[in-house]
């Protein structure tokens, strides 16, 4: 399991984000996260909380938006969502799609600061 | 009055530190013109055994290196040494996968110009390597017969960040009745088109057709575009 040292990342990124808006503290922290990006949600926000302990984030929330894989299907010349992880076949017409877009996110993309 | 919380918007990969470090590593591999592969798997897929024939029957006529991540013990590298090849052991401690700045102390005193091949052995793990980009040109998945068919759909993840897949211990097929046709579909299912290998560091069998395959990535400029490579890095930055 490596999700706490993933945790433990976000932590410090957000850290330093809040310090450098000269924010004291931080109320949540928003991920994105995608099913390639070998991260386990569950474990992950398990271990958040750990993470944050005895840091200025104690005490702050996760929210952890998980977003689809999305392939550019060589068939529908498009982007298009697949069948599952096993399976990374184009949802619409079936085609076997290496080519991945969208997936492996994990992604700090916004944060509420205290004031 | 509690004032509002103030909402920013951050756009920051978890892993750039990482991934640049990584960057940095890739590049340098490339001025220096060394070919890096890294491998993963379960733990006893047969990754050191394969990487001793592998290190040992290319040392004829290439420069080799291998760096070896373990948990606790210094035993691969003990057994990779039998090779006459530089090997270098990274211990993680409780670590559970290989990152870029592990590879990049343990190149500490090694001078790349001198070498045509760097393996990169990570720990026996089939989940939490897939994370960390470690500045490979290609990334390896060994999957040995004795597994089973089904690994690479109970372990899409790391299947799909590696560029070759390498099934091992093919001498032992029949004994277990290993369903290759299966093996490939399933690993064709998680990442498609990915190219497929089969062999046995034991008996040898295979391995004249993955000196040849590795040959024709050194001699290529460019050795991720003589397979069909992995865009991870692309599709994170």
């Amino acid at each position: 399991m490596h999700e706490l040292s993933i945790a433990m990342s976000i932590v410090d990124l957000a850290r330093k984000e809040a310090e450098s808006h000269g924010a004291p503290g931080v109320d949540v922290v928003y991920l994105k996260l995608g099913p390639l990006s070998g991260v386990v949600k569950e474990a992950l926000l398990f271990s958040y909380e750990i993470a944050c302990q005895q840091t200025p984030l104690e005490g702050s929330k996760l929210l952890i938006e998980e977003v689809p894989i999305i392939v550019n299907c060589p068939v529908c010349m498009d982007r298009r969502s697949v069948q599952s992880l096993q399976s990374l076949c184009c949802a619409e017409c079936g085609t076997p799609t290496p080519e991945i877009l969208e997936g492996r996110e994990l992604m700090v993309t916004a944060m509420e600061l205290r004031q | 009055m509690i004032p509002e919380p103030r909402l920013v918007e951050v756009r920051k990969n978890v892993l750039k530190q990482n991934d640049v470090l990584a960057r940095a590593l890739r590049e340098r591999f490339r001025a220096a013109g060394v070919v890096a592969i890294s491998l993963v798997s379960s733990p006893g897929s047969g990754k050191t055994a394969f990487l001793e024939k592998t290190l040992t029957l290319l040392r004829a006529r290439y420069k080799v290196a291998a760096l070896v991540g373990d948990l606790a013990t210094e035993n691969d590298a003990a057994r990779l040494a039998r090779s006459q090849a530089p090997v270098k052991q990274i211990i993680t401690g409780t670590v559970c996968h290989l990152e870029a700045a592990m590879v990049q102390s343990a190149l500490d005193g090694w001078d790349l110009h001198d070498l045509d091949f760097l393996f990169i052995e990570n720990v026996g793990n089939l989940v939490c390597p897939s994370s960390y980009d470690l500045g490979e040109d290609l990334r390896f998945v060994l999957l040995s017969v004795t597994e089973g068919e089904d690994k690479p759909l109970k372990y899409p993840t790391i299947f799909n960040s590696a560029d070759v897949a390498v099934i091992t211990k093919s001498d032992l097929a029949a004994a277990v009745e290993f369903d290759e046709t299966v093996a490939r579909r399933n690993i064709q299912a998680v990442r498609p088109g990915m190219q497929v290998l089969r062999l046995s560091a034991k008996t040898g069998e295979g391995m004249a057709d993955f000196l040849e395959f590795l040959e024709r990535l050194h001699r290529s400029s460019h050795p991720a575009a003589v397979v069909n490579r992995n865009r991870r890095l692309s599709a994170r930055s």
